[in-house]
């Protein structure tokens, strides 16, 4: 193989190398364009006075920022976003609490029918929501928490996944640490809050994060619990909202735009641990 | 660990574990058996008629609803678009897969449609999809109208009960096929929009990360070509990410098209937007017709069981689980 040859081959490959860098920034620019259009077109549209909405030019004549107000105005949109955060936190402070326990007891302990309870944690998990919600509906009506926070925080604080995914978690610590702390006369509970859940951080954030949006976005239950306009979570809020006043295209956007803005920051500040927790390869949609 | 520790950690795991064993027998283990038993019953919450056992009566009568098959239709129709999805998840990742500046930025705008899902994203494609005043249509109509045409040629999106496949709605008497762009097709571009970008192709991603080096790179020397690479090194290697996408994708599907109907549609129009989900939720709680509801949910349940099993049959041979 000649020199001249040589140098060609490298031209050419280098060109090659080239032409896959542009392709492939052409189609990661243009797929951000298309994930993004929509969005784009909300924020402009919660900016333009209402009868620009239904034109084509893209930037209002006259930006509108009290639009935002105005939301205020009309619904109690702070008190729905109060319920959304305050249900949300209680459920994944409670669920944190009680998956933690339970796949301490399911990953760290060994016990008669352990695999067998745990088996039929698994199976539960692919009920469609659909059937439990009746039978809960008629509970929830029985014990007298229909249209109330505690309808809505108590029974989504029990989560089988959460059990699911922080056992994954706690199979993974080394159990010479608990017995090395055993042996040293810790008791469980010292062995669970000391060293098992400083070592699973990651998972109890991955979680924590799923369960307060899956919270804060939650839709059906909060459908059929509440009645009273004071305890409308922000999806609910939006739903009257939009069926109630959907003509104000401009100010439903800018109530859409304040709903979506928490988990933009929460994304934005957390996806390190997200997508590291989405890649372990057990969270559902 | 001796003999004595194990028998004392059942108490210890007891203590553990009850909190969250209570909830989950009184919301979740218990609701399932409630709900199975009043799927063979009448019940009624608003007890306009009397409670009584009826059998399979509930189940007899769906198989022979018109519009049962309807909605079991519809929520099949929002399921075209997955395939397409999964494989568009699988493009992206590979786009992502490369060391490029600023490819965490694409990832976190590619990402961001569906970690801002929800309802209020709805309420804006409803916006969107809005036949007059939508700029979808507007833009449409604006080119039609540039290149000579009708302004007429747009769809109608969530008020046309028209689809790609030239589905007829017969149990409202259109009996003509109906071809176009309808509400289902709107929901199924809707839905890839929001779910490519995810949590999928987040899977793919590190799926593909995980390939091991050396395979791709002995390929590479034998003179393969990109696509012989994909096909016979990376692809396989994706086999076991894939079965898992196909499979959530099948459980999330099935019981899908609730947030949708009712935030954008209400089913309509002449149902052709309603799922089993969102017949349920009528059933139950606007018709009260709680066991019937509950029947259902059991015959929904049962497909996504079965769906779930054939899929683990296919996957299993192929993959050797």
């Amino acid at each position: 193989m000649s020199s001249v040859e040589l140098t060609n081959e490298n031209r050419s490959a280098q060109f090659r190398r080239k032409l896959l860098v542009v392709t492939s920034y052409t189609f990661l620019i243009f797929i951000s364009i298309v994930s993004l259009i929509p969005f784009m077109w909300m924020v402009l549209a919660s900016f333009k006075p209402l009868e620009e909405v239904q034109r084509l030019n893209p930037f209002p004549t006259v930006w509108h920022p009290d639009n935002y107000i105005s939301v205020f105005k009309q619904i109690p949109f702070a008190q729905y976003y109060f319920n959304s955060v305050f249900v949300a936190a209680w459920v994944t402070f409670l669920t944190l609490l009680t998956s933690s326990m339970a796949a301490y007891a399911f990953a760290r302990l060994q016990w008669k029918y352990r695999d067998h309870l745990f088996r039929l944690y698994l199976a539960t998990m692919m009920v469609p929501g659909v059937v439990t919600m009746i039978p809960n509906y008629a509970l929830m009506v029985k014990l007298h928490m229909l249209d109330s926070y505690t309808g809505l925080i108590v029974p989504a604080a029990f989560s089988a996944f959460g059990t699911f995914l922080l056992r994954q978690f706690m199979l993974g610590i080394p159990p010479s640490l608990d017995e090395a702390a055993a042996i040293d006369g810790a008791n469980h509970w010292q062995i669970f809050w000391d060293i098992i859940m400083p070592l699973s951080r990651a998972g109890l954030i991955t979680l924590a994060i799923f369960t307060f949006m899956g919270n804060y976005g939650s839709f059906f239950w909060p459908l059929i619990l509440i009645k009273s306009e004071s305890l409308r979570t922000l999806p609910i809020g939006m739903l009257y909202f939009d069926s109630n006043y959907g003509k104000q295209t401009n100010l439903i956007m800018a109530a859409s735009v304040m709903n979506i803005i928490p988990l933009v920051i929460l994304f934005v500040s957390t996806q390190k641990f997200l997508v590291k927790g989405i890649q372990l390869g057990a969270v559902k949609g | 660990m001796n003999k004595s520790m194990k028998r004392s950690d059942f108490w210890s795991a007891m203590g553990f574990l009850l909190p969250n064993l209570i909830g989950f027998l009184i919301f979740t283990a218990g609701p399932v058996l409630f709900s199975l038993a009043v799927s063979f019953s009448n019940w009624n919450l608003e007890r306009t008629v009397p409670f009584a056992w009826t059998g399979l009566e509930n189940f007899i009568d769906l198989m022979h609803s018109q519009d049962f098959w309807l909605y079991f239709i519809n929520t099949a129709y929002l399921m075209i678009g997955m395939p397409l999805s999964i494989f568009g998840s699988l493009m992206l990742a590979i786009l992502l897969n490369q060391k490029l500046k600023g490819i965490v930025v694409f990832r976190t705008l590619f990402y961001l449609p569906s970690f801002t899902s929800g309802v209020a994203l709805m309420i804006l494609w409803k916006a969107l999809y809005n036949p007059d005043f939508g700029p979808i249509n507007m833009l449409i109509n604006t080119i039609s109208h540039d290149l000579g045409g009708s302004i007429h040629v747009a769809p109608a999106w969530l008020l046309s009960t028209r689809n790609v496949l030239g589905l007829r709605v017969e149990s409202v008497g259109l009996t003509i096929r109906q071809w176009g762009l309808g509400a289902r097709d709107a929901l199924v571009i809707m839905g890839i929009w929001t779910a490519i970008g995810g949590n999928n192709m987040l899977l793919y991603l590190a799926a593909l990360t995980n390939v091991p080096p050396e395979l791709t790179e002995a390929a590479e020397i034998d003179g393969a070509s990109k696509w012989s690479l994909f096909r016979n090194v990376t692809w396989p290697q994706l086999a076991p990410t894939t079965f898992f996408i196909v499979v959530m994708s099948f459980i999330g599907g099935l019981q899908g098209g609730f947030d949708q109907a009712r935030v954008m549609t209400d089913g309509g129009p002449a149902g052709t937007t309603t799922t089993l989900a969102y017949q349920i939720y009528t059933k139950a709680f606007e018709q009260f017709q709680v066991g019937y509801a509950s029947a259902i949910s059991w015959v929904l349940f049962s497909i996504i069981l079965v769906i779930t099993l054939i899929n683990w049959g296919i996957g299993s041979k192929d993959l050797n689980y």
